[in-house]
């Protein structure tokens, strides 16, 4: 946290940084580090920054840190890499030369005692800007500490997934299944308004406007009707080994709907939760998936559903639930813990948003039970209830999530009778 | 009386204490930047933690008018910016009509003339004000949509709207914009990269103790300090929604009504209304967990008295 930071702010900033007019240099230099840590800042901040320096002086480390925070730094989830950066760089400016000597001790500082760890990102856009001659070495060591964090624990299995396996033919059939993918969730009137010839309301500033081309002579009354939108879509999908054979065709149909229309927000779940809407907005679906493939890293493990949903209803659900939106929950209902804290987190995620929907390949057998733990939890808290196991039931999916509500609920008595 | 803008971050600082806003530094140091370089500050926080109150302390320390506007989903330029007054219209074009001196261009001008005008907040932002620039309060940006963001865009590149009857309206001095998010959902990158970006956290108990002390100086100061050190507890626990400031500051108040002088775990219980907003965290707290931890709040108190 940044509160954390204050006593090496009350250090001065050392003279090197200041002296001879480098400062606007070394404030260049400062942001582009940030650039390869993956903040977004582009030459209009830079600028900016070395204004907003000049404006709050130089007197006090603590002031030069939050007016260079407040230029570069966008969004909550930058601040601990700003504050990183910040320390290792702004103690000896001379960062090309020395960034490595600098890095490498603090980093295995860490091995010792729980210091803060310098994240992976800020490490790694330090040694980007090493160009020196001992390059090659320093880079080398750069791995061998990237390694010690990648270490994760041992309980998960932790696989990448290779998209690449997927055969021609398969690749073929399911993209041309899925592009005529249409999710025909109902559209929401919205408070904005459209011109209409058989609108309800009268549009008096077009009235106006209109009858003043006209000479006014006559008042042509002119209609307006309510927009509909799209609902914002929230998609959970469960990538666990027992959704194994699922999860690449689902994600194609993930890809299809996230590009059909906006709004759309993407979540991955087995171990833990991964948000990858960034990467499924990507227009080649191969494209997006090697880049899914990429970042997840609990392929194929176990599931923890009840871990992942309070995840998200604790950081998520308020971000992108906003404005009515709906949930399509992808799981087996299969859960490793047993279903703990399950019925809760559900319940919580149901309350949230205005519609949940689950899709569960394994309703494709007519003689589904819902007698796992998981299965019963979950089904006292969906609005709908949905097979999802091949491209047919894919294909049918669009018209069962359109259907009638009314329908839907008498279905999902059933369910949880079933259940009960 | 409109007061100087503060010449350098202490005098900010100076400032927002005048008005009973307790700040960190770092929150004076981006409002500083932002009336300096006259550029928007975004505030992103979570709610109750006083966003909205910043501006209205400064307005009320610097003098400045405050120009308000509550966004909400769907709001438009014609509750934003401005309206024409139709019924007017109707009954002047009804009046020309009437005493048959018809000349359509006059009649034409007559109509779009700003008499007719209805001002709303961003274009009274952009008005003179006696008392020099107004503070433009966007407040809660989150609820609106994207169009809204895209056309505040314009606005806030340039200080100037458009009516196309009347043409471009641009303001004098550039207005002291602050919006506020929630962050129900991301602003767009396009509208933060206009403006100096401050995350508003929840204050250490320090400064929670000290915005007690200010907001609610009846309470005495043995109860404050309970009070604080029971919410700071609770935003170490796993709720769903953490008790902001203002319900620090509620809970006090509420207390106080109830003529409390300490904590005790029946008052707690029939209070936690005030602290807590989902029936699932009160759930949580009632009965042996509030007691739990008013008891180590009080054990940390002992220790601390000690040392």
């Amino acid at each position: 946290m940044t509160q954390a930071a204050a006593p090496p702010l009350a250090r001065p900033l050392p003279d090197e940084a200041v002296e001879g007019g480098r400062l606007a240099e070394n404030i260049l230099y400062f942001a582009r580090v940030l650039r390869r840590a993956g903040l977004p800042v582009g030459p209009a901040k830079m600028l900016r920054a070395v204004e907003a320096v000049e404006a709050v002086g130089l007197g006090s480390r603590k002031d030069f840190y939050w007016a260079l925070h407040a230029v570069l730094v966008n969004r909550r989830d930058q601040r601990d890499i700003f504050d990183q950066a910040f320390h290792v760089f702004w103690r000896n400016p001379n960062i090309l030369e020395k960034m490595m000597s600098l890095v490498l001790p603090m980093m295995k500082g860490e091995e010792a005692g729980e210091k803060s760890d310098l994240s992976q990102r800020v490490a790694e856009a330090m040694a980007g800007e090493n160009r020196g001659e001992d390059g090659a070495k320093a880079q080398e060591e750069t791995e061998i500490q990237m390694d010690m964090a990648l270490t994760f624990s041992a309980s998960e299995r932790l696989q990448k997934k290779d998209f690449e396996q997927m055969t021609a033919a398969e690749i073929a059939e399911a993209k041309r299944v899925i592009r005529n993918l249409r999710l025909p969730i109902s559209e929401l009137p919205t408070r904005r308004f459209s011109p209409s010839a058989r609108g309800g309301r009268a549009d008096m500033r077009r009235t106006m406007r209109a009858s003043l081309r006209k000479g006014l002579d006559m008042i042509d009354l002119k209609r307006r009707k309510r927009r509909m939108r799209r609902p914002p879509l929230v998609i959970l999908c469960d990538i666990s080994g027992s959704m194994d054979r699922y999860a690449r065709m689902l994600l194609h149909f993930v890809h299809a709907i996230t590009n059909d229309r906006d709004r759309v927000h993407t979540f991955l779940f087995g171990t833990r939760l991964t948000n990858v809407t960034r990467h499924m907005r990507d227009k080649d679906p191969d494209v997006a998936l090697a880049k899914i493939g990429a970042q997840v890293e609990d392929w194929s493990g176990g599931t923890r559903i009840g871990g992942c949903l309070k995840e998200f209803n604790r950081y998520w659900s308020r971000r992108v639930l906003g404005q009515g939106a709906q949930v399509l929950l992808i799981t087996d209902g299969l859960d490793r813990d047993g279903a703990s804290g399950l019925s809760v987190e559900i319940e919580r995620l149901h309350k949230s948003c205005r519609r949940l929907v689950w899709l569960n390949p394994l309703l494709r057998w007519d003689g589904f039970e819902p007698r796992a733990q998981g299965i019963r939890a979950l089904i006292a808290h969906v609005d709908d209830f949905l097979p999802v196991h091949n491209l047919t039931s894919l294909a049918d999916l669009a018209q069962a999530i359109g259907r009638d509500r009314v329908e839907a609920q008498a279905e999902m008595r059933r369910w949880r009778g079933l259940a009960a | 009386m409109s007061t100087p803008l503060p010449a350098s971050v202490d005098a900010v600082e100076a400032l927002l204490g005048q008005g009973g806003y307790v700040a960190e530094r770092s929150l004076s140091t981006a409002l500083f930047l932002a009336l300096k370089l006259q550029r928007p500050l975004f505030l992103e926080g979570e709610a109750g933690v006083g966003k909205t109150e910043i501006a209205k302390v400064l307005s009320a320390t610097l003098g400045r008018d405050l120009v308000r506007l509550q966004c909400y989903e769907g709001l438009d330029v014609a509750s934003a910016v401005y309206e024409w007054n139709y019924a007017r219209q109707m009954v002047e074009i009804r009046l020309a009509e009437a005493s048959g001196d018809r000349d359509r261009n006059t009649l034409e001008n007559d109509l779009f003339n700003p008499s007719f005008l209805i001002e709303r907040p961003i274009l009274k932002a952009m008005r003179p004000h006696a008392n020099g620039a107004p503070i433009l309060l966007i407040d809660e940006l989150d609820r609106t949509d994207e169009p809204f963001e895209a056309f505040l865009l314009e606005v806030l590149a340039d200080y100037q709207v458009t009516i196309p009857e009347l043409g471009t309206i641009k303001a004098p001095e550039p207005p002291i914009v602050i919006i506020t998010s929630n962050r129900t959902r991301e602003i767009h990158d396009a509208i933060k990269r206009r403006c100096f970006y401050y995350w508003v956290d929840y204050p250490s108990a320090e400064r929670e103790l000290e915005i007690l002390r200010i907001k609610a100086p009846e309470s005495p100061a043995a109860l404050s300090r309970e009070v604080v050190a029971f919410v700071q507890k609770l935003r170490g626990l796993d709720l769903f929604k953490l008790p902001g400031v203002a319900e620090t500051i509620d809970w006090a108040h509420a207390l106080l009504q109830l003529d409390r002088l300490a904590l005790d775990p029946q008052t707690i219980n029939d209070t936690l209304g005030a602290l807590l907003k989902y029936q699932d965290d009160i759930a949580k707290l009632q009965g042996s967990e509030a007691s739990r931890i008013l008891e180590e709040v009080r054990r940390e108190a002992r220790e601390a008295a000690k040392a």
